[in-house]
């Protein structure tokens, strides 16, 4: 099921496919190589890793024109263990953390998306982005003015490249930006860091290797912390990549079989020496926009890679590290919602404070899942606040029989429970007391007992209690959820209003 | 089957066109089923489009302020006036459809336009469809006599309806030939036409192509029998002996047969894909309209 594919996803834009692949690939080369670094292991690790999701997720994914690679999220998570343990517990952990993620594809957890709401989403972006900046700031302090210089030439010739008529929309900006610094700094013999001081690149093509830990519990509890969050985290990216390519493209995508495809991905990339990754939302736009759209453009991406590396390794290790900060500071301010900022002042408070919340928690603990955690915690807060205030208790007296009755409306659940409480008033010596739940609705068992609580204490106090339309006002406590999506179904439970 | 159809009053002929050479005959032949079996007429045209291949392109490969919302933005407008266009174009197509047949004093067409793939449109409606017309080649294979239509063969086997398949210009059916073999798929099409008013008053050539002729005689005993039933139909019987799909052919043209009726596509895919599939082998070489049920 998972091969299956069809014919136009793969040959449907063969010269597209080909051209944004290829523009993916050069932009993915130092992308890979940085994410290595900032897990502290040798920029073969993200290569390999980058070459090995890229072809799987292309065969098997379920976002065609997805790109898939090692990515800043993921790697951010990695950085203790790989420090406190080396790379072959990182290597074991990336099995892991792929398991993971076959078990939630096949258990449709994907479809927990939808508690992430867009403010969540548009937080977790904006801290990934500010990682990605801060990281390179070691690359940026102590360092001769030189590195400023190119850094800044690097920028400029990104940025401005594409507005040249005709070539601009022709040439790779971040390729012909890594080419000219390359060039300078060989040309001037500058003594500023390079990518050949960061670690070993790849000479070979990659092997299949088993990771070397003992496979004992006392690895488990090693690798399991870790391989949670990376799972959570490389699944919420992936899904949230897919969504943006769903819009771009106004094409449909599987995301459970998405959710499968990078576990299995995640497993080969372990198996073959890579760390673990996932979609990349800034590599995914450029695909799209260099006029990638079937499956082809991730599969050229990813082998087009690995030719790369594995053949012009000399030249790649004369890349200054400039180079690599100033595309890295491209992603980093192409993966921020820039529109966020704008819409500080005209989106409600509550959304604010959601997507502000995840940025710091991102930005503090650098776990992209913990923020997620508050942004979701808090948006479920949120509303579950401003629900609560659609209730009202209205009532009259009627002077011949001594009888108050209250008209209960809307919503009565854990966090109005004590609102609507407050709202009878106790003190009145009244004979009888009859309480409307016609148009009520009761959420759940704190709602019932606050209702008892209501009943016991009139009658304490001397009077007769009547319920009127309980029945209608429970049936939304309703534990097994089914389909209310008809309009007779909605009436019968949610009705007058 | 057939009665829920009829039953059905939301049902309706519908044909399919896209403005190719074979327009105007698919249009003949939904008017001729519709008026004899009094269901309302329906042209549909479907918007392709091809989300597979980018609207634009540029390799600069850079990100930056708010990138992704300047792309949607432009996609969205490029994709915004295509679609314009597609829509426009089709819109024509279905009036000048409409005028062909008013012409000929048919009125009371109805005409829809779906967006997406002839298949998923097909598959939304199929509730609705009581007869589908297409024609054997769409614009893409227009006047290339030898090919068939690529969707053609993923239509068929993804619609549970009768299908007429249009591959000439127009003539008024008046002897029609059933393609019988004694599968379930070929028992149906002979309930479907004994049945059915479409076949009021035709002739009705039943021909079994079997080596074995005791075989060949106890099959079509059945099957006429079944016939027989029906009123106004001239049933007609014959054997023949050879290979089923070119000696059919041959028989048409010797007997003037207007329309051909028979199962299709009784097998699994990977059956066809070994053996070949007699229903294809039927599209490519027959000359008149195909009238498949399945």
């Amino acid at each position: 099921m998972l091969l299956l594919s069809k014919k136009q996803d793969w040959l449907g834009n063969i010269r597209g496919d080909v051209l944004a692949g290829t523009v993916v690939a050069l932009a993915l080369i130092p992308e890979a190589i940085a994410f290595s670094i900032i897990a502290g292991v040798d920029p073969k690790v993200g290569l390999y890793a980058s070459f090995c999701i890229a072809f799987i997720t292309a065969l098997i994914g379920g976002r065609p024109g997805m790109i898939s690679a090692a990515t800043g999220a993921m790697a951010l998570l990695m950085v203790t263990l790989v420090k406190e343990h080396g790379l072959q517990y990182l290597l074991a952990a990336t099995l892991l953390t792929g398991a993971i993620q076959v078990f939630a594809g096949y258990f449709k957890l994907g479809s927990l998306m939808s508690f992430v709401s867009t403010s969540v989403v548009t937080g977790f972006v904006n801290a990934l982005a500010i990682l990605i900046f801060m990281a390179q700031l070691p690359e940026l302090t102590n360092v001769p003015w030189e590195v400023y210089a190119m850094t800044t030439a690097g920028l400029g010739i990104i940025y401005l490249l594409p507005i040249v008529p005709f070539i601009g929309k022709l040439l790779p900006s971040p390729l012909v930006c890594i080419v000219v610094l390359t060039g300078v700094c060989t040309y001037l013999q500058l003594d500023i860091r390079t990518v050949g001081d960061m670690g070993e690149l790849p000479d070979t093509l990659p092997i299949f290797l088993w990771p070397e830990v003992p496979l004992t519990l006392e690895t488990l509890k090693i690798i399991l912390p870790y391989s949670v969050p990376l799972a959570v985290v490389g699944l919420l990216e992936s899904l949230m990549t897919a969504t943006i390519v769903d819009d771009l493209t106004d094409t449909p995508s599987e995301k459970n079989r998405e959710c499968k495809a990078q576990g299995l991905a995640n497993i080969g990339a372990g198996l073959m020496g890579g760390m673990a990754g996932c979609a990349m939302i800034g590599q995914s736009i450029i695909n799209i926009k260099s006029g990638g759209r079937g499956r082809l453009s991730t599969l050229v991406a990813g082998c087009f890679l690995l030719i790369m590396v594995v053949f012009l390794d000399k030249w790649i290790k004369q890349i200054p590290m400039a180079a690599l900060v100033a595309v890295m500071i491209m992603v980093s301010i192409g993966t921020f919602s820039w529109e966020s900022i704008t819409n500080l002042k005209e989106h409600p408070m509550s959304a604010n404070l959601i997507m502000l919340a995840t940025v710091i928690v991102v930005v503090w603990t650098h776990n992209l899942a913990l923020g997620v955690f508050v942004g979701v915690l808090l948006a479920s807060l949120f509303f579950a606040n401003k629900i609560s205030h659609f209730m009202y208790v209205g009532s009259v007296m009627e002077k011949e029989t001594g009888t108050r009755i209250y008209h209960v409306h809307g919503q009565v659940f854990f966090n109005s429970a004590d609102r609507f409480v407050a709202n009878f008033d106790f003190k009145e010596a009244a004979e009888k007391i009859i309480i409307d739940l016609t148009h009520a609705h009761f959420w759940d068992i704190s709602a019932v007992s606050a209702l008892d609580k209501v009943v016991i204490k009139f009658r304490r106090e001397g009077a007769n209690v009547e319920l009127v339309g309980s029945n209608q006002a429970s049936a939304t406590i309703i534990d097994r959820f089914g389909m209310h999506d008809n309009p007779d179904e909605i009436e019968k439970v949610m009705g007058g209003h | 089957m057939e009665s829920r159809i009829v039953n059905n009053k939301n049902t309706q002929v519908l044909a399919c066109i896209d403005g190719a050479t074979l327009t105007s005959s698919v249009c003949d032949y939904a008017a001729w089923i519709s008026q004899k079996t009094e269901t309302p007429l329906t042209l549909l045209h479907t918007i392709n489009h091809h989300h597979e291949i980018p609207v634009t392109s540029n390799l600069s490969g850079n990100i930056g302020l708010g990138s992704q919302e300047h792309l949607l933005e432009e996609i969205t407008n490029l994709e915004q006036q295509q679609s314009k266009l597609k829509m426009q174009r089709g819109k024509m197509i279905l009036q000048s459809a409409i005028d062909y047949l008013q012409k000929k004093d048919i009125s009371g067409i109805n005409s829809t336009q779906r967006h997406g793939d002839l298949i998923e449109a097909v598959i939304d409606l199929e509730d609705n469809i009581r007869v589908l017309v297409l024609g054997l080649r769409g614009q893409a294979h227009d006047n290339q006599e030898n090919k068939i239509g690529t969707k053609l063969e993923a239509v068929i086997r993804s619609l549970h309806r009768p299908i007429l398949i249009v591959n000439g210009k127009y003539n008024q059916p008046k002897q029609i030939m059933i393609a019988y073999d004694g599968s379930p798929a070929a028992d149906k099409a002979v309930e479907m036409v004994a049945s059915s008013s479409l076949y009021d008053g035709l002739v009705c050539h039943l021909v079994c192509v079997n080596k074995n002729e005791d075989t060949a005689i106890k099959l079509l005993e059945q099957a006429t029998k079944k016939l027989k039933t029906a009123n106004n139909l001239n049933v007609i019987v014959i054997q023949l002996k050879g290979k089923a799909d070119l000696e059919l052919c041959a028989y048409q043209e010797q007997n003037n047969i207007d329309l051909t009726v028979m199962g299709a596509f009784s097998h699994t895919r990977l059956h066809d894909m070994l053996l070949g599939s007699f229903t294809h082998k039927m599209l490519v070489n027959t000359k008149i309209p195909l009238l498949l049920l399945r």
